[in-house]
């Protein structure tokens, strides 16, 4: 019962969707597996648009890609500028425990759905002539499924304040004030003025320059772990080089 | 169970056929659907040409200088000239960032920003070619959720640009972007909802008809007031524009950007202007009908055919002008007010105004008891109870802030005696400002001074 215009849609899109689902998974990096996954939840919902649910479709856009892909992408924007994965198994055999779990998980969901009968399909076009697609949903969100969709709600507030309940750590004793911290360094025995700043010269200071020990070999300790990671850290041989030089043209000078 | 069963009746209560649009399409061939996006394209691009001049001319004029006024006649050829400069300037792209994504975030803003327009119904029926045609690309049942759906994955287009450049102040102007941009839009969908209660449909041919009698912006003015500075927000724009703050963060989410790929930000962002003031026109001013006055000329000539382009452009102009207005008199906001100022102040007072546009409309419909007849014309009791209610309420919260005011103010400025003495605690003390300093008695108990201080300060 498609028509010629749907059939185009759906196979240029379809892939397109596959594509994406299967660029979440094998990603490189999360911003771009994010990124996948907006794809393939746009291309639902204009799938939807084409089956004439229109609502479901541009709600399916609004709230997925709009608003919960963007947190997911707020997320993954943050983080992962210094994690590095760990290719070390904390679990031993899990991943042979996960293999078997998915495999087991796909052949019932599998088994199920295969059982599934499809009655003739009847299409949206009637209601929606005669009821209207938004009202037509509102009859049976607020009519025959009110009391699911309550409780739905319900339990979704219950998982959102459970999650801020259970993020959100009270501290239990008083935090380790300055004096505190400087006796820890003193048993400890280690950075015993604080760990050094960052790199101090006649004519620059930054902190994304280490600061030099007294051998001369740059400090790893000096400067932020972020930057490290991002590779954004200068080396101080440009300002050393320089003093040198200045050093140099001094004792030329009082030689002269 | 009862209510369940009586549930379906509730819904039933609504007027049908409302939901599905009133712009007829029906004599409307593929090919002139065609034409009509092109000519929404075209509309679209020579007022982004014409609205980037004016912001600089009215601006020049509200700081006292010309603004540009060499290219063209008043400077108009200004915007062709720096369309021209910056596709002719260097493509750059730092070596940090990612190329893919930086190269698809500035696509992604500069084709978002012309699907809104799609719904705007920018004149009622035209002919055109020898059809009668509403003067829209397109209308669904949900077209205003729509324009939001397509605002929210334009977002994207900032925050990937702000990931993908690679560097600090950026990756801050993206994140900043997304937060504000998706808390804003929280408000502006809710502000909007008032307007579907009244129009009882989301689709935005039967939102302007439902306004033939009334303007929106009267019954539901707090959704206005609400959608005229969440709309500031959501476009970024001063005093809004915190995602590219210059003093802080030297140009955002765009900092990296140059020549092309900049210009369709640019775009972008101007297009986005005229999407958020066309939805504020379409949903609170009447669309594309004629105002008031120049509405009952003739019997509604004004209000057939073109007409409604001139009407349209004009309202959409306005808002323009008010943004531009905005920028030229507003200073940038600091980043925690704003969001506390949507999130604790817009969205609650929004969310409790739907509430009371509900019971009001549930009123209209006779769903919630009679009505009364008060001079000649008949108001359902819910309404004016509520009405009642708020007016108490405002009534007696005027009164307790105006008593914490005074109390307040007794507190800062304690009353202070017209005269004083000056060695009254034994110690002496200047007049405060006002005040009369009364003699010093020989018998004032001041300078005999207590022997303890005396020891105390010779020792």
């Amino acid at each position: 019962m498609t028509g010629t215009g749907e059939q185009v849609m759906f196979w240029i899109l379809g892939p397109l969707a596959v594509v994406g689902s299967l660029g979440l998974v094998f990603a490189k990096k999360a911003v771009h597996a994010a990124l996948g996954m907006a794809m393939t939840m746009i291309i639902l919902g204009v799938f939807y648009l084409a089956q004439e649910a229109d609502f479901l479709g541009v709600i399916q856009i609004f709230v997925y890609t709009g608003a919960v892909m963007m947190l997911f992408l707020f997320v993954v924007m943050l983080v992962g500028v210094d994690s590095s994965d760990s290719l070390v198994e904390t679990l031993t055999g899990q991943r042979w425990a996960t293999a078997v779990l998915a495999i087991g998980l796909g052949g019932i969901l599998g088994a199920q759905v295969g059982k599934a009968t499809v009655g003739q399909s009847v299409g949206l076009a009637a209601v929606n002539a005669q009821t209207g697609n938004v009202s037509g949903v509102a009859q049976l969100i607020f009519g025959r499924y009110v009391w699911v969709f309550e409780a739905t709600s319900a339990l979704l507030i219950t998982a959102a304040l459970g999650a801020m309940v259970l993020a959100h750590r009270e501290r239990l004793g008083r935090g380790p004030d300055q004096k505190e911290w400087s006796k820890r360094r003193f048993q400890e025995g280690k950075h015993l003025a604080g760990l050094p700043a960052p790199g101090v010269y006649a004519r620059h200071n930054a902190v994304d320059t280490p600061a030099l020990l007294p051998d001369g070999t740059p400090s790893e300790l000096s400067v932020s772990r972020v930057l490290t990671a991002r590779d954004q850290n200068l080396s101080p041989s440009t300002y050393t080089d320089g003093e040198r030089e200045i050093e140099r043209d001094v004792r030329e000078g009082s030689e002269r | 169970m009862s209510t369940i069963a009586a549930l379906p009746g509730l819904v039933s209560l609504v007027a049908e056929g409302t939901d599905n649009p009133r712009a007829d399409f029906s004599d409307t061939p593929l090919w002139l659907s065609l034409v009509k996006a092109l000519i929404i394209f075209v509309y679209l691009l020579v007022s982004t040409l014409l609205v980037i001049w004016f912001e600089r001319r009215v601006i020049g004029r509200m700081q006292q200088r010309p603004g540009p006024n060499r290219n063209g006649p008043f400077g108009l050829l200004q915007t062709l000239a720096d369309g021209m400069k910056s596709m002719l300037k260097e493509d750059v792209r730092p070596k940090a960032a990612d190329a893919f994504v930086f190269t698809l975030a500035p696509l992604i803003t500069a084709t978002m920003c012309f699907v809104s327009f799609s719904i705007m119904p920018l004149a009622g029926e035209v002919s055109m070619f020898g059809h009668t045609t509403p003067f829209q690309l397109t209308d669904t049942p949900i077209a205003v959720l729509l324009v939001l759906a397509v605002a929210g994955v334009g977002i994207y287009g900032v925050v990937l640009a702000g990931w993908s450049s690679g560097s600090p102040y950026p990756l801050m102007g993206g994140l900043r972007a997304s937060a504000q941009m998706i808390s804003y839009e929280i408000a502006m969908g809710l502000s909007l909802v008032a307007v579907f209660l009244y129009a009882g449909s989301m689709s935005t041919s039967q939102i302007v008809s439902a306004q033939s009698g009334l303007w929106f912006v009267v019954p539901a003015f707090f959704s206005f007031f609400v959608y005229v500075i969440t709309m500031v927000g959501e476009t970024n724009r001063l005093p809004f524009d915190l995602a590219e703050g210059e003093g802080e963060l030297t140009g955002g989410f765009h900092t990296e950007y140059g020549s092309m790929r900049f210009a369709m930000f640019f775009l972008g962002e101007y297009i986005n202007m005229f999407t958020v003031a066309a939805l504020a026109t379409t949903m609170f001013l009447g669309g594309w009908q004629a105002p008031p006055g120049i509405a009952a000329i003739n019997d509604g000539m004004f209000n057939e055919g073109w007409w409604g382009l001139l009407w349209f452009t004009a309202k959409l102009w306005m808002f323009m002008f008010v943004f531009v207005w905005l920028r030229g008199s507003l200073p940038r906001v600091r980043y925690d007010q704003f969001m506390r100022f949507g999130w604790k102040f817009l969205i609650p007072a929004t969310l409790a105004w739907v509430v009371l546009v509900a019971f009001f409309r549930a009123g209209q419909n006779g769903w919630l008891g009679g009505t009364v007849d008060v001079a000649g014309r008949s108001f359902p009791v819910v309404s004016l109870a509520l009405v009642g209610i708020i007016a108490a309420l405002a009534l007696a919260g005027g009164w307790m802030w105006d008593a914490r005011v005074e109390r307040r103010e007794a507190r800062l400025h304690p009353h202070v005696p017209d005269e004083i003495d000056p060695y009254a605690g034994g110690h002496p003390v200047p007049p405060m400002p006002g005040q009369r300093l009364r003699e010093p008695s020989l018998t004032a108990p001041a300078l005999t001074s207590r022997p303890d201080t005396e020891e105390a300060t010779r020792g």
